[in-house]
């Protein structure tokens, strides 16, 4: 494995970092635009808040990671994406934004129909940005960004069969591991009702995912054939039944309620799929473009490696102490008078 | 007289030549999200060390009051770090978006700067979350320790976003063979000589941007008649933070200055609207550049040389020197330049002012005149700040990595920028709205909300 393979490896770790964290977060904002009428939403709406507050931050950081990471390492396939991609990017980028401060303000909202609009612009950009960063995940796989200088069409790179399956695949991703998370948080809490709400949404969103996921092979035959066929052969398929393997496994841990198993299934799911996407593309990163032919010089990729060890290493402790904090309810809510 | 040549080696870009007829707006665009971010980042460097200071002395000296403060002023941090984390989000997409020729080009050359930043802003939003949160959770002792990260963060995170910049504008670690970037060696890039002056100089800034701005909150509190200990408490931590600040800023201002004259001769002429080559260079306070030309304005006779070099006879290599596609529009970097310098001597003289009085007189200054002049500062030490960028950012024009790529060439070719421009123009005023709506609502609790314990508002 070369220098350039193992920051290829780093990167999709990031992607599956974000995805099985971030993307909750996202699918928080999902549960919160179909939770019903502000009355007999509240407490879920509540919920989503109380998890979400202490992490989002954090969780949202994997995704300067990732692009951090894709300049250093892949420059030249960095600058051909996100110029050709910009509609996606601009778009991604105003949602996420939106739905931070959303976030942040609803908190502090004092009357009804206040929260009733931030709650709406925080559950709308919250479907907007995962569906756009997928759809431009889904324009590389499908091999429709060139190399060059905004080379590829802005919108049909994106918007079309492949795009939109992977960005509404995204959507539900999210969507299924935020109703497990916080059903676990709802277990925990002591709130019964919430618990038992989650499992059938986690059930509902995660029987829908599957059956897209499915449905999204055929769509990837017709769009996509040479991912379709990197997907169904060979390490790609691996990954792919991998996956099948556990997400059916994740829905049977939710369904007998063991919602703390069933988190870290759904992001061994989430990490096959992503490895099996790399898979299935590699060696090609953008179409004429390998990875090899991508990469940063060997100086660089060296101390990019060294300098992500050891980030790694002082940043994971602290990662996991404060995950381990906030899964537990240990830390408590800072913006509310008391 | 010798012609300076700036283009040393050019290269080509990596993505080829750009076509971008709205050039100008995709840098405004840029221009914006910076005007947006970087206030923030002051408040990242600086304000957790004010927060951790005000918890020290709740912890030293068990006063509520103290604790009360580093609890509210904590949550104005957590609050101002995560509309820094999606300000920041804009900004690192826009590297892509807007500039991926210099990315494609350079990204491996200065790209490691941001993949420690990346850790550094982990760090942060780790230890903001859980020292925000865990106020009750926590020993006093160990709380107060969760914040060292945060504070630490805040240094190395800017180190490695300036250490960009510093590369921009004083490039290192890559030859060019042939057109094309090589040997890059990244840690020389890093480590450029233009990191460590830029680092000081805006460090300095965020200390002094938000002891401005935090003590113009209370001066107008304090100007409105409410003087109790908290006030007071608030007022005397951030002016006296931002009124040791100040006159350091001179020092360091100075060092930054002279880097400049060594190393990018032609941004410093700039600075005044030099044209020709002169020795005993003079400034003007005011006036405009025109024709190659000063009009109007209060001469300084060699003030320029002496400003660049310590030396009233030295020569100052002027704009002329080089061919006009490779001058900076002088306009704009001498307004920002001066009005920098005018606010920054108003607010080491604000320092001074207050530092004398306390000094003789052990108490705050007695005049209207004094808060009002706080209470301006908080704006007017934001417009410093910026203008302090624009001054090194638009002076290294027309040049994106100084001497060997033109901003023209870095830029996107994608047409659409103007939707792009109101989109993103939309959010910035929408985030603005939501600051200030969420600080005053913050503000409008009594600080007794932050504690069980009673405060002691009563000076004793």
């Amino acid at each position: 494995m070369s220098l350039a393979d193992v920051s290829l490896v780093l990167i999709a770790a990031g992607m599956t970092a974000y995805i099985v964290l971030a993307g909750a977060d996202f699918g928080g904002g999902f549960w919160d635009l179909t939770a019903g009428g502000a009355q007999r939403g509240r407490p879920a709406r509540e919920l989503v808040q109380r998890s979400m507050g202490p992490v989002w931050e954090t969780n949202h950081i994997w995704l300067i990671f990732i692009l951090v990471l894709t300049w250093t390492a892949f420059p030249v396939a960095f600058g051909s994406a996100m110029s050709t991609l910009y509609v996606a990017g601009f778009l991604a980028v105003a949602g996420i934004v939106l739905r931070g401060t959303a976030f942040a303000l609803r908190g502090q909202a004092a009357s009804l129909p206040e929260a009733r609009l931030l709650g709406a612009v925080f559950a709308l950009s919250s479907v907007l940005a995962p569906f756009c960063l997928g759809a431009a995940a889904g324009a590389i796989g499908s091999g429709r960004v060139p190399v060059g200088n905004a080379a590829g069409d802005p919108w049909g790179s994106w918007l079309n069969p492949t795009g939109v399956l992977v960005g509404i695949l995204a959507v539900l991703a999210g969507a299924y591991l935020a109703a497990v998370y916080l059903a676990a948080d709802a277990e925990r809490a002591g709130l019964d009702e919430l618990r038992r709400a989650f499992r059938t949404r986690a059930l509902g969103a995660g029987l829908v995912a599957g059956a897209v996921a499915i449905a999204g092979l055929f769509v990837l035959r017709g769009d996509a054939p040479a991912l379709f066929e990197g997907l169904t052969s060979g390490a790609g398929l691996v990954c792919i039944v991998l996956s099948a393997i556990a997400g059916v496994t994740t829905l049977s841990l939710v369904w007998r309620g063991r919602f703390a198993a069933a988190r870290y299934v759904a992001a061994a799911a989430v990490a096959s799929v992503t490895a099996g996407w790399a898979l299935a593309q590699y060696p090609q990163l953008l179409p004429g473009l390998t990875v090899a032919q991508a990469a940063a010089p060997h100086s660089t990729l060296v101390a990019l490696l060294i300098s992500a060890a050891l980030g790694v290493l002082t940043i994971a402790p602290a990662q996991l102490a404060l995950y381990r904090m906030a899964i537990s309810g240990e830390l408590s809510k800072p913006i509310e008078s008391s | 007289m010798q012609a300076l040549t700036i283009a040393a080696a050019s290269v080509t870009g990596a993505l080829g030549k750009p076509e971008q007829h709205d050039l100008l707006l995709v840098r405004e665009l840029q221009t914006m999200s910076f005007v947006f971010h970087i206030p923030l980042v002051c408040f990242g460097i600086a304000f957790p060390a004010l927060v951790l200071f005000v918890e020290g002395l709740w912890i030293r000296t068990g006063d509520a009051l103290y604790k009360a403060m580093a609890k509210r002023w904590s949550k104005v941090m957590l609050i101002l770090f995560a509309i820094g984390v999606v300000s920041g989000t804009i900004l690192s997409f826009e590297m892509g978006l807007l500039w991926p020729n210099f990315m494609a080009t350079f990204g491996d050359v200065f790209g490691l700067a941001f993949g420690i930043e990346g850790f550094s802003f982990f760090a942060e939003a780790i230890f903001i979350a859980m020292y925000v949160y865990g106020w009750e959770r926590f020993s006093p002792r160990r709380h107060l320790l969760l914040g060292v990260p945060i504070v630490i963060a805040g240094v190395t995170g800017s180190l490695m976003v300036i250490s960009v910049n510093g590369w921009m504008n004083h490039p290192a670690g890559f030859d060019v063979v042939g057109g094309r970037v090589a040997n890059v060696d990244p840690l020389a890039a890093l480590f450029n000589s233009h990191l460590w002056h830029e680092l000081i100089h805006m460090y300095v800034a965020g200390y002094v941007v938000v002891g401005c701005v935090v003590g113009a909150v209370y001066a107008r509190t304090w100007l409105r008649g409410n003087r109790d200990r908290y006030v007071r408490t608030g007022l005397i931590v951030a002016v006296t933070v931002a009124a040791l600040a100040a006159p350091v800023q001179f020092v360091v201002g100075d060092w930054a200055g002279r880097t400049v004259a060594d190393d990018q001769p032609i941004k410093l002429a700039a600075f005044e609207g030099v044209s020709d080559t002169t020795r005993g260079a003079s400034l003007h306070l005011g006036g405009v550049y025109e024709n190659g030309a000063v009009r109007g304005g209060i001469k300084l006779p060699k003030a320029l040389s002496l400003l660049a070099q310590h030396d009233p006879d030295a020569l100052v290599p002027g704009l002329r020197s080089v061919p006009a596609a490779d001058r900076p529009p002088v306009n704009v970097v001498r307004f920002s330049f001066q009005a920098m310098v005018a606010i920054g001597t108003l607010l080491a003289l604000l320092g001074i002012a207050y530092v004398v009085t306390w000094w003789r007189h052990r108490r705050l200054p007695r005049s209207r005149w004094f808060y009002r002049l706080l209470v301006a500062s908080g704006p007017l030490s934001v417009v410093a700040l910026l203008a302090g960028w624009t001054t090194t950012e638009v002076g290294r024009q027309p040049w994106i990595v100084y001497g060997f790529m033109r901003t023209s060439e870095g830029v996107t070719a994608a047409s659409g920028i103007g939707f792009a421009f109101v989109v993103l123009l939309a959010v910035y005023l929408a985030l603005s709205v939501a600051i200030v709506w969420l600080l005053r609502r913050l503000a409008h609790r009594a600080p007794q909300a932050e504690v069980r314990e009673e405060l002691r508002l009563r000076p004793a």
